[in-house]
C-alpha cells in the first residue's frame, strides 16, 4: 500500500492528478445513483402518501377559509375594521350582499358553522338573516338589525372579524385552552371550557407510566427470553408475540370482559374475600382500566428491542463481574444494565410513541378519566365536525412528540438507540 | 473489603465429578493438587472437560459430586464473588460502556477500596502490563493484544492469589500469542501467583507451565511437567497429542525388566521401553518422536529399512516421509547441519532409533 | 356480422334492464330500528318496485356524509338522521333537496304537508318517526320503581349507579326539568349562562355515579348487566328489550325529550331518483302504521295513528301506549328544540367536555 501523492495544499491527488475526493465521488455516483433508483417507489409512496396528507392537514390547522370566500364582500370591510369602532353602513351592506349569495350558493351553513364556533348562538342568526336577506333594503344597518337586534352587538361583529381571517392562530390557540381575540391578543378560556391542556398533560403521564410499567414487566421477561435456549426461547417468543395475531379490538375486549365490575377480576376478588359483592372494585371505564389494557398490548413493542439487545450481551461479562467480587445485584446494575440501555432506548421510545396516540383502547376502556387526547381528536373529526381544532390539536401533539424525540436525543442520544 | 478466600492460592480437586444432564459424566474422577505460586495448564481437546473444571473452580458451574478446596477450604458453597479469584476470559470480557480505568477500579469499587488507593493500584497494575498510557481509552478503542493486557491486568489488580486464564490468547495472531505466553509468564515469576490455565495448545502449554494437565474425555490423563510429558507420555493419547508422534502397531511378546519384545504387525520383532503395554500377548502402540529417529548410518539392533516418499524443505531441518514398517506417515526430521544426510524422494535408506526412545504404550 | 349485432343488441337490452332495476344503498342507525324499516319499508318497496335495496348502519352525525360530498365519492344514498342534523346538513349544502309534492296524501285523505307533524318537514328532510330519550329501569331489581325524572336525580332514595348518554344534549333538559323548571320554559332557561350552570349543577350531584354509554344499543346491555340502576335511553330500544328478550325493564316517560328522525338524500347520490322514489312509498300512511308494530317509535303522519295495531309476534301487545305520543306519556314531554342545539351545541359540547374531564 502506497499513500496517493498530494499537492501543495496537502490535498490527496489521484494517478492522473485529479483531486481524490474527486474521483472517488465519481467512482461512488453510479452506485449511489443505483440505490437511489431503487428507493424511489417507497420514497414517493412515502411523499405523496403520507408526508403530503399530513401536511395538508395540519396547514387546515391554521388555514380556514369558509368565511372569506363565501362572505368576499364584508370580508374586505371587516379587514379595515378596528373592532372598536361602530360597525359602518358599507359593512352592514356588504354582510346583507354577501347573505344573498350565500343563500343562493347554499353555503350559509358552512358560514353560521364557522361563525358559531367563535361565538356560540351566531348560527340560528345566520340562517334567519340569509333566509331574509334578499327582501332587505338600504340602509342594511337599520334593516339588519330589525331581522334581529344581534346585529347590533358589536361581539358579533368581533366574532365576524375573527372567522374572515383565513390564516388565524385561533383554532391552535383553541388547542391550548386560548381564546384569541378579534385584536389579536390572547386570553385563557374561561375556567369551565378548559379541557386540552389537562389532556395533553393526562396523555404525557399515562404515556409515561405505560412505558415505565411496560419496562418494568418487559425487562425480566426479556432477560428469562435471552438467557434461555433457543428452542424455549423461541416458544417463549411465540407467546410474546401471540397477542399480535388477535386483533386490538377483542384484546381490549377481553379486558373488558377481564375487569369490569362483574367480570372474572372482580368475581375472584368477592370469591377470596378480597371485596364484596356490592363493593366491587372500578378497574374499568377509568385511567386504570387504560393503564393495564394500554400496558398489556404494547408489552410486546418494549420486549422486542430488549430482547434482542440482551441477545448481544455475552454472559461472560456478568461472568467477569462476579469473578471480581461483585454481588448479583452489582454484575447486574453496574455491568449488565448499562450494556441493555440501547433496548431500553429504543423500547421506551416506541412504546412511548405509539402509546401518546393510542386512541381505541382508551376509547373503549378509558371512561372519562382514562381518555387521551387523540380521542378529542376524534370527537372533533366525527362528531363536531371542526377538522381545523383536530387538525391543530394534532398539530400540538407532533409538536410535543417532536420536541420530547429532541430533549431524547440530547439526553441519551439518538445514536444510542437499538431497535436489534 | 470482602473477605477473599482464595488464601494461600492452593487449589485441591478432591474426586471431583460434573454431569450436565444426569446421563453423561463430562467430568469423571478429578483428582488435582495446585501448589501455591504454580503454573497449572489444563490442555485438552475441545470436549474434554477442561474448561468445566476451570468453571468449577471460579464457581460458575457446581460439582456433582466431590469437592474442591481453596487453600484449603471446601468452596462448594461459596457464591462466584467471595471466592476471590482473578479471571481472564477467553474474550476478553472488558466492559464496553467503561473505560480501561473504570474496568480496573471495578474489583477495587466493590471492595469499597478508598479511591486513592484505587488510583494507586490501578496505575501499578496498568505499568505492569505497559498500559499506563491507555487508562482513559474505551475497550473498543483497543486492538486485540491490548485488550488483552487490559483484561491481564483487571485480573491482577485485586491482588488475587489465584488466577484463572480461559484460553485468553486464543483470539490474538501467532506472534502475538507467542510474546503474550512470554510476558505472562513473566508476570506469574514477579506476582508468585497460582495460574490455573487452560488451552488446547500444547505449544502453549508446554512454554509456560510448570505443570501440564492433558484431559481427555473427563479424565486427567496424564499430569507433569512440560518435559516429562513430551519425553515420557504415560499413555498413547498423550503421546499422540502433545508434539509430533510417529506410532508402530504390534503385539507384546516378551518382557525383561522395563524392555519389552515386540512383535511389529509386518512380522518384524523389535525391542522397546515398557512403559503401559501390559503383559506377554497384548497389543501395543509403539511411539517414536521423529527427531529422535536417525536417518542412514550403521545397522543396529532396532534399525531397518526405510523407503523415502516425500521431502519438504522447513529451513531449520528437512521433513522426511518415509514408509517404515507399512506405515507411509513415518515422519523423520533430518537437521539441515553441515555434512547432513541428502535424501531422495524414491530411495531406501536406513533409520534407527534408541530402545529408550521407543515407548511401548497401550493399544 | 348479423350475428354481432344480435349480440351487441342482446348486450345492450341486460344493461338497459338492469339500469331499470335500481339499487340504493340506505343507512340507518342498525339494531332493532333497522330491522322495522327493513320489515315496514325495504320488503314492500322492493316487491313493488323490483328494485334492490342495500341496508348499512352507522352510529349517527354527518362526519361520513360530509367527508364523502367533499371527496365527490358519494356511496350513499338515503340517511336516516336526527332532525338538527337534518337542518344543518341542508344549511351547509350536503343534502338534496326533497320536494314534498312527491309525498302522497294520508290515507284518510289529508293532504301531506298537513297530515305530517307541523313543521316537521323541511327544505331537505322528510320525516318518519317520532322517537324520545327516556330512562329505564330494572323492575325485578326495583321492586317500588321511579315515576319522575327527580327520582332518577336522587340517590338517595334509589341508589345505584346511572347511565348516560356521553354528551350534553337531552341531559342538560332533564337535569333542568329535574330541578323543576318547566317543559316549556326548557330552552329559555338553557339559553342563559346560569341555566347553564344550573342543569349542570344538577348533574353534578349523580357525577360520581354516572356510567356514560355511546351508542344506542348499550343502555338495554347495561341494565342486563346490572351496571347500572337505571339509564337514560332510547325507547324503542328499551321497548324491544321488553318485547323481544322479555327483559323485566320500565320506562318513565316523565320529561321525556323527544325527536324527529328524517330522510335525507345526500348530495350527488349515485341513485337519486329512486332514493326519491323509496321515500316517498316509505313515508306513506300505511307503511308508517306497519313500521309501528315492530318498534315503539311514533309514526309522523297523523293519519297512521288509528292503524297502529300490536307488536308482529304479540298480538295482545297494542302499541299505541308504548309511543312517545302516547297522550299518557306526553304530558311532560320536552321537543328537542334544533335551534337551540345548533346555535349552542359546539359550546356545550366543550363545556360538557370539560366538566367531564374535571
Amino acid at each position: 500500500m502506497t499513500d496517493a501523492t498530494t499537492d501543495t495544499n496537502g490535498m490527496a491527488l489521484a494517478a492522473d492528478g485529479t483531486p481524490l475526493k474527486k474521483r472517488l465521488g465519481q467512482a461512488l455516483f453510479r452506485s449511489k445513483m443505483r440505490a437511489l433508483g431503487l428507493a424511489t417507489p417507497l420514497l414517493l409512496l412515502i411523499f405523496f402518501c403520507f408526508l403530503v396528507p399530513i401536511i395538508i392537514f395540519l396547514i387546515r390547522g391554521v388555514h380556514n377559509d369558509t368565511f372569506e370566500v363565501h362572505m368576499p364582500a364584508v370580508s374586505v370591510e371587516l379587514a379595515q375594521w378596528d373592532t372598536t369602532s361602530e360597525p359602518t353602513e358599507a359593512m352592514y351592506a356588504a354582510l346583507a350582499a354577501d347573505l344573498v349569495l350565500a343563500k343562493e350558493t347554499k353555503t350559509i351553513g358552512k358560514v353560521a358553522s364557522r361563525v358559531n364556533r367563535e361565538l356560540s348562538g351566531t348560527r340560528s342568526l345566520f340562517t334567519k338573516s340569509a333566509r331574509k336577506a334578499k327582501k332587505l333594503e338600504a340602509p342594511y344597518k337599520d334593516a339588519l338589525i330589525g331581522v334581529s337586534k344581534k346585529w347590533a352587538d358589536i361581539e358579533v361583529w368581533k366574532a365576524l372579524k375573527v372567522s374572515a381571517k383565513s390564516w388565524t392562530p385561533a383554532y391552535l390557540a383553541s388547542a391550548v385552552d386560548l381564546k384569541y381575540n378579534a385584536d389579536g391578543s390572547f386570553e385563557r378560556k374561561s375556567e369551565e371550557r378548559r379541557i386540552h391542556l389537562q389532556l395533553f398533560v393526562r396523555t404525557l403521564e399515562i404515556s409515561v407510566i405505560v412505558t415505565v410499567m411496560g419496562l418494568l414487566l418487559g425487562y425480566p421477561v426479556a432477560f428469562l427470553l435471552s438467557t434461555l435456549p433457543a428452542r424455549t426461547s423461541n416458544l417463549l417468543l411465540i407467546l410474546v408475540l401471540l397477542p399480535f395475531w388477535t386483533s386490538l379490538l377483542v384484546r381490549t375486549t377481553a379486558w373488558i370482559a377481564m375487569l369490569q365490575s362483574q367480570g372474572v377480576l372482580n368475581d375472584l376478588f368477592v370469591i377470596f374475600g378480597l371485596a364484596t359483592d356490592e363493593d366491587r372494585f372500578s378497574l374499568i371505564y377509568n385511567k386504570t382500566g387504560t393503564l393495564i389494557a394500554m400496558t398489556h398490548i404494547l408489552l410486546p413493542f418494549m420486549i422486542l428491542p430488549l430482547y434482542s439487545v440482551m441477545k448481544t450481551i455475552p454472559p461472560t461479562y456478568v461472568r467477569a463481574a462476579k469473578s471480581m467480587g461483585a454481588t448479583d445485584w452489582t454484575a447486574f446494575w453496574r455491568v449488565y444494565f448499562p450494556q441493555s440501555i440501547p433496548g431500553i432506548g429504543a423500547g421506551g421510545i416506541l412504546v412511548f410513541i405509539l402509546a401518546i396516540s393510542f386512541y381505541i383502547t382508551p376509547a373503549l376502556v378509558g371512561g372519562e378519566d382514562g381518555t387521551m387526547i387523540s380521542n378529542f381528536i376524534d370527537f372533533h373529526m366525527r362528531k363536531s365536525l371542526n377538522w381545523s381544532l383536530a387538525a391543530a390539536m394534532g398539530g400540538v401533539l407532533l409538536t410535543i412528540v417532536l420536541f420530547l424525540y429532541y430533549i431524547y436525543d440530547k439526553v441519551v442520544g439518538i445514536d444510542n438507540m437499538k431497535l436489534g | 473489603m470482602a473477605a477473599t478466600i482464595s488464601g494461600d492460592g492452593s487449589v485441591v480437586f478432591d474426586r471431583v465429578q460434573k454431569s450436565y444432564d444426569g446421563e453423561v459424566l463430562v467430568v469423571k474422577d478429578l483428582n488435582l493438587k495446585i501448589d501455591k505460586g504454580e503454573f497449572v495448564t489444563m490442555l485438552g481437546p475441545s470436549g474434554s472437560g477442561k474448561s468445566t473444571c476451570l468453571m468449577m473452580l471460579a464457581g460458575f458451574e457446581t460439582a456433582t459430586h466431590g469437592d474442591i478446596l481453596l487453600g484449603g477450604r471446601p468452596i462448594n458453597n461459596i457464591p462466584p464473588h467471595k471466592r476471590g479469584i482473578g479471571m481472564v476470559f477467553q474474550n476478553y470480557a472488558l466492559f464496553p460502556h467503561m473505560t480501561v480505568g473504570e474496568n480496573l477500579s471495578f474489583p477495587l469499587e466493590v471492595r469499597k477500596m478508598g479511591k486513592d488507593e484505587r488510583e494507586a493500584k490501578v496505575k501499578r497494575a496498568l505499568d505492569m502490563v505497559q498500559m499506563g498510557d491507555f487508562i482513559d481509552r474505551r475497550p473498543a478503542q483497543l486492538s486485540g493484544g491490548q485488550q488483552q493486557r487490559i483484561a491481564l491486568a483487571r485480573a491482577l489488580v485485586f491482588d488475587a492469589e489465584l488466577v484463572l486464564m480461559d484460553e485468553p490468547l486464543g483470539a490474538l495472531d501467532k506472534q502475538l500469542r507467542e510474546h503474550m505466553q512470554y510476558e505472562i509468564k513473566h508476570i506469574h515469576e514477579n506476582l508468585g501467583i497460582t495460574v490455573v490455565y487452560v488451552t488446547h495448545d500444547q505449544s502453549e502449554a508446554l512454554t509456560m507451565s510448570d505443570r501440564v494437565a492433558v484431559f481427555d474425555d473427563g479424565i486427567i490423563q496424564q499430569l507433569s511437567t512440560p518435559e516429562a510429558l513430551y519425553e515420557r507420555p504415560e499413555n498413547a493419547f498423550v503421546a499422540q497429542f502433545i508434539g509430533e508422534n510417529n506410532t508402530l502397531s504390534g503385539v507384546v511378546q516378551a518382557i525383561k525388566g522395563d524392555a519389552a519384545t515386540i512383535k511389529l504387525d509386518d512380522g518384524t520383532v523389535t525391542e522397546a521401553l515398557a512403559v503401559k503395554c501390559g503383559d506377554v500377548g497384548n497389543r501395543t502402540t509403539l511411539s517414536i518422536r521423529p527427531e529422535r529417529v536417525t536417518v542412514g548410518g550403521n545397522k543396529t539392533k532396532n534399525s531397518t529399512d526405510a523407503k523415502v516418499l516425500e521431502l519438504i524443505y522447513l529451513g531449520d531441518h528437512i521433513r522426511c516421509r518415509m514408509n517404515v514398517h507399512g506405515n507411509e506417515d513415518f515422519i523423520v526430521k533430518v537437521p539441515n547441519s553441515a555434512g547432513h544426510t541428502h535424501l531422495q524422494a524414491g530411495e531406501t535408506t536406513t533409520v534407527s532409533w534408541g530402545k529408550e526412545d521407543c515407548r511401548a504404550l497401550d493399544a | 356480422m348479423i350475428k354481432s349485432l344480435l349480440l351487441g343488441a342482446a348486450a345492450g337490452a341486460i344493461v338497459a334492464s338492469s339500469a331499470m332495476a335500481a339499487e340504493i344503498t340506505v343507512v340507518s342507525w342498525g339494531g332493532a330500528y333497522t330491522k322495522s324499516q327493513i320489515e315496514a319499508y325495504h320488503k314492500p318497496w322492493m316487491a313493488k318496485t323490483g328494485n334492490k335495496v342495500i341496508s348499512e348502519d352507522y352510529s349517527g352525525g354527518l362526519a361520513e356524509v360530509k367527508s364523502q360530498v367533499e371527496a365527490g365519492n358519494v356511496t350513499w344514498d338515503l340517511i336516516d338522521v336526527e332532525l338538527s342534523d337534518a337542518i344543518r346538513g341542508c344549511d351547509e349544502g350536503l343534502l338534496e333537496t326533497i320536494d314534498p309534492s312527491i309525498l302522497p296524501a294520508g290515507a284518510d285523505g289529508t293532504a301531506a304537508m298537513d297530515d305530517f307533524i307541523s313543521g316537521s318537514i323541511t327544505e331537505c328532510a322528510i320525516p318518519t318517526i317520532v322517537w324520545s330519550t327516556i330512562f329505564a329501569y330494572d323492575t325485578s331489581k326495583i321492586a317500588d320503581g321511579p315515576t319522575t325524572i327527580g327520582d332518577f336525580f336522587d340517590t338517595s332514595k334509589f341508589p345505584g349507579k346511572r347511565g348516560m348518554r356521553k354528551g350534553p344534549k337531552s341531559n342538560l333538559e332533564m337535569a333542568l326539568a329535574a330541578d323543576g323548571v318547566a317543559a316549556a320554559d326548557i330552552y329559555d332557561v338553557l339559553g342563559t349562562p346560569e341555566g347553564v350552570d344550573r342543569a349542570f349543577a344538577k348533574l353534578d350531584t349523580i357525577k360520581a355515579d354516572t356510567v356514560w354509554w355511546e351508542a344506542g344499543a348499550q343502555p338495554p346491555q347495561l341494565l342486563a348487566d346490572g351496571e347500572v340502576a337505571m339509564t337514560t335511553a332510547y325507547n324503542g330500544r328499551i321497548f324491544n328489550a321488553v318485547a323481544a328478550e322479555d327483559k323485566p325493564f320500565g320506562i318513565v316517560w316523565d320529561s321525556q325529550v323527544f325527536d324527529l328522525d328524517l330522510w335525507v338524500i345526500p348530495k350527488g347520490a349515485p341513485n337519486k331518483e329512486a332514493a326519491m322514489d323509496f321515500v316517498a312509498f316509505s313515508t306513506a300512511t300505511e307503511q308508517l302504521a306497519a313500521q309501528a308494530s315492530y318498534i315503539s317509535y311514533g309514526p309522523a303522519r297523523k293519519s297512521s295513528s288509528s292503524l297502529v295495531g300490536s307488536y308482529h309476534t304479540k298480538p295482545d301487545l297494542a302499541m299505541g301506549p308504548q309511543m312517545p305520543t302516547a297522550p299518557e306519556n306526553f304530558a311532560t314531554a320536552i321537543q328537542n328544540d334544533f335551534e337551540f342545539w345548533a346555535d349552542n351545541q359546539d359550546e356545550l359540547n366543550e363545556r360538557f367536555n370539560a366538566w367531564l374531564a374535571q
